[in-house]
């Protein structure tokens, strides 16, 4: 009898484990994600994407590893989970600097405030007098397609005078180049300045520059394009190698775009047309194009994002008195609104919007528009309650 | 893969029908005495060795080998073979009431090799035993019964493992006794130590991880701090009912001076945990263990090094099939199940008060056949939900896990 056990059990071990696959967690949907590749990489482009995930969300810097002494994150993975948008508890805050003729208090540590330290170390106050704004870590997302859009695309959407009269006038963002970067081929140059367009006033030239740039200042790991300690203002060692930077930035380049959820949804089809008539398109372009990359999938592409790249005046209430480069404080640059839906998937379940993450709610991140965007948002104030429902709708399918 | 994963449950079989031959010519395997109450702390003695004639020196050991497959949201990097661990151990009595016995452990293959317990026992009275050398600080049950082939589960428990730093042992010194009435028997332990180094809150885990101490092999030549950790153990049992055990540990780990130089002031860590085991009438055997960790981490560092942590496993043992089986008569098929969890920071982000999550869940459904007590045939189906400290959705992970243990 109990060999019987013994031969059944057997049996049924063999046959559970024949049928293992079942049993195991399957791959989220495509859509519900944010990382990963684009398509169409070659194998060691996907070798050199691995690389850069890697170190991307893997590197965790401890002192030994030349960690701060004062830092706001001891890694990237850390401020965008899943490559999506950062919550309150990695924001970041910037300071020093009221309008375009640059940041009065570098000598006090700005413009970021370093605000962790590691055990024996103070982290910095924000010095007396100084204005300064917060900024929430945004998605990584498809970061690669926007840096490839063409300086001539971005001065077409420009409108500094507003001759439409649609009450949107974007600017570019015009800045110096670091000199460890080169001016991409085509670019537009001005008075010996340069276009820029990543980060929440286009500061940053390109993702070197911000990788470069987020290393530095939110780690507080040195290297050869950014040696200078941020605790003692002197230069030392690089902390981290130029290759696995390279590896980062080309990490960020390839990660694919978000792919939108319910597209056939007719609420969301709806919702996508209001989002049109009511005028948000004048800064959330719905379409930009890649110009040449040497990654095919990257390439002369047409691309979804849902932002022009420009800087734009949203008003008073969003104004908090700091600024970056040739930006006004009023001035923010059009946050890409693609992947606006999977939010909460990095944000602990809740939605932090806007540059600061105030705006608990897509709803509230709309009202929260003043400036250029404030005829858009009377328009959706003014909609039915279905019809601003569905336009959240189709937000939320970005 | 399922296929490879069929042919290896196939290939234990026989395995498991052949591994049984008697213990070597010259050894005779010491009889274990089976009618003392024995507690967790009695683990370190209560294996099965093997004696050559006469001579004083008992010798043991043994080894864990299993192949497993996991998966994570999708994702598997396969099929592997491991060996977690092979552990040697030797006991010699020196005279009477005078024994020294050690546990040298080679992990992963000989990747690592530990000296686990290393240690001189001097009985002066049943309730005062001098104990000093390499000791495994009492906190907890599995630090101090944490043998494979006692287990049905391959994977040791979460919170034993990544709470408590088991196998946790230092160098150190102390006392333990133990004192029986009737169905009760009451015991204690007390040591100090070397102990925890500030690797804890200064690690790739980006987490305060508790394990990050064992890099630190200086511990076993000189404390980190010059503070001695202190562990102290209090366990009751009754015959019929159960064990339980209530343990602490307390220590410093930072550096807060050099040279003679005050570089910050002691930062304390404090273990507490609870243990219980128990045999109910139905043979089921069941046996949990709770730990609570509290850090002083500063408020400036970042919070994602939580500086409280808890979490704990219970596992619930149930012999199915007990007797001669395929011709060995002590032959038992058990079915098991453990449920468990690890919360390695407890509280909410300064910035909106917001509850931190890096939590971990894991349930795991065992199928073991033990052809001798000392041997342990298992079958595993594990899977676990891991939540990072913003509280994002979980990773999960599966997997499948075969593989033996057994003392030799």
């Amino acid at each position: 009898m109990k060999q019987w056990l013994l031969f059944w059990t057997v049996v049924l071990g063999c046959l559970s484990i024949y049928s293992c696959d079942s049993m195991l967690p399957g791959a989220r949907p495509e859509d519900q994600v944010l990382d990963g590749p684009v398509n169409g990489l070659s194998p060691e482009n996907q070798k050199r994407f691995l690389l850069g995930d890697a170190a991307f969300n893997n590197d965790v810097f401890t002192a030994s590893k030349g960690l701060g002494p004062i830092f706001v994150s001891t890694s990237c993975g850390s401020c965008h989970a899943g490559d999506g948008k950062g919550t309150p508890f990695s924001t970041l805050t910037r300071f020093g600097q009221k309008d375009q003729t640059g940041n009065k208090y570098l000598h006090l540590g700005g413009p970021q405030l370093q605000n962790r330290a590691i055990p024996g170390y103070l982290p910095e106050k924000i010095p007396s007098g100084a204005t300064f704004s917060k900024f929430t870590p945004p998605a990584n997302t498809g970061l690669g397609f926007l840096e490839l859009v063409s300086d001539q695309e971005i001065l077409s959407m420009a409108d500094p005078l507003d001759s439409n009269g649609d009450g949107v006038s974007g600017v570019p963002s015009y800045g110096t180049l670091p000199a460890f970067i080169t001016a991409a081929t085509n670019a537009v140059e001005k008075d010996g300045k340069y276009i820029h367009r990543f980060g929440k006033k286009a500061a940053a030239y390109n993702l070197l520059h911000q990788t470069v740039n987020a290393y530095s200042q939110d780690i507080g790991i040195s290297s050869v394009f950014s040696p200078k300690d941020i605790y003692h203002g002197q230069d030392i060692d690089p902390e981290i190698s130029s290759q696995t930077i390279y590896d980062v930035v080309f990490y960020l380049q390839t990660l694919k775009a978000p792919t939108p959820r319910n597209t056939g949804n007719a609420q969301v089809q709806q919702g996508k047309q209001t989002f049109i008539d009511i005028g948000c398109e004048g800064c959330h372009r719905q379409t930009l194009k890649t110009g040449n990359s040497p990654i095919a999938s990257l390439s002369n592409q047409t691309f979804h994002p849902y932002t022009d790249l420009l800087l734009h005046d949203v008003g008073p209430e969003l104004d908090d008195g700091y600024t970056e480069g040739s930006a006004t404080s009023a001035e923010w640059r059009t946050p890409p609104l693609w992947g606006l839906g999977l939010s909460p998937r990095s944000q602990g379940g809740k939605y932090f919007l806007m540059h600061d993450g105030r705006a608990t709610s897509v709803r509230a991140a709309i009202l929260m528009h003043g400036g250029e965007g404030q005829r858009s948002r009377d328009r959706f104030e003014n909609l039915t309650s279905s019809d601003q429902n569905k336009l959240i709708q189709f937000l939320e399918s970005l | 893969m399922r296929h490879f994963l069929f042919l290896i449950f196939l290939l234990y079989i026989p395995v498991c029908l052949h591994a049984q031959s008697d213990t070597s010519f010259f050894f005779s395997r010491v009889k274990q005495d089976s009618s003392k109450l024995k507690l967790n702390m009695d683990a370190v003695y209560d294996r099965p060795f093997l004696q050559m004639g006469k001579m004083p020196v008992a010798l043991g050991g043994y080894l864990e080998a299993n192949s497993s497959y996991f998966s994570s949201d999708g994702v598997s990097d396969g099929l592997s073979f491991q060996i977690p661990r092979l552990t040697v151990f030797m006991s010699a009595t020196i005279r009477q009431r005078i024994k020294f016995m050690t546990e040298i452990e080679f992990e992963e293959g000989g990747k690592e090799v530990n000296i686990e317990f290393a240690a001189l026992d001097i009985e002066l009275h049943p309730l005062l035993n001098l104990r000093g050398g390499v000791i495994m600080n009492p906190i907890g049950s599995f630090n101090q019964n944490h043998d494979g082939p006692k287990w049905e589960f391959v994977d040791r428990p979460i919170s034993s493992t990544t709470i408590i730093p088991s196998t946790w042992s230092n160098v150190g010194f102390g006392l333990f006794g133990k004192i029986a009435r009737k169905n009760w028997v009451w015991a204690y332990e007390a040591y100090l130590s070397n102990g925890f180094n500030d690797q804890i809150i200064d690690n790739t885990e980006n987490r305060t991880w508790f394990p990050a101490v064992k890099l630190n092999t200086d511990r076993f030549e000189e404390s980190f701090n010059g503070t001695p950790l202190k562990t102290a153990k209090m366990a009751i049992r009754h015959r019929k009912i159960a064990e339980l055990g209530v343990s602490w540990m307390n220590g410093v780990y930072n550096k807060f001076q050099n040279d003679g130089i005050r570089l910050d002031h002691k930062r304390y860590l404090n273990f507490l945990a609870l243990d219980v085991n128990t045999t109910l009438r139905s043979k089921t055997i069941i046996n949990g263990e709770w730990v609570w960790a509290w850090v002083d981490i500063p408020s400036t560092y970042s919070q994602q090094f939580g500086n409280r942590q808890q979490g704990g496993f219970i596992d619930i043992v149930q012999p199915i099939i007990k007797g001669r089986i395929l011709g060995w008569s002590e032959s038992v098929i058990n079915v098991a199940g453990r449920g468990e969890y690890a919360d390695y920071n407890i509280g909410s982000f300064a910035e909106n008060n917001a509850r931190i999550a890096d939590h971990i869940y894991g349930a795991s459904l065992a199928l073991s056949f033990r052809p001798a007590p000392q041997t342990v045939i298992r079958a595993n189906y594990r899977y676990q939900w891991q939540t990072d400290f913003l509280g994002n959705p979980a990773t999960r992970t599966g997997g499948i896990q075969l593989g033996f243990s057994t003392y030799f």
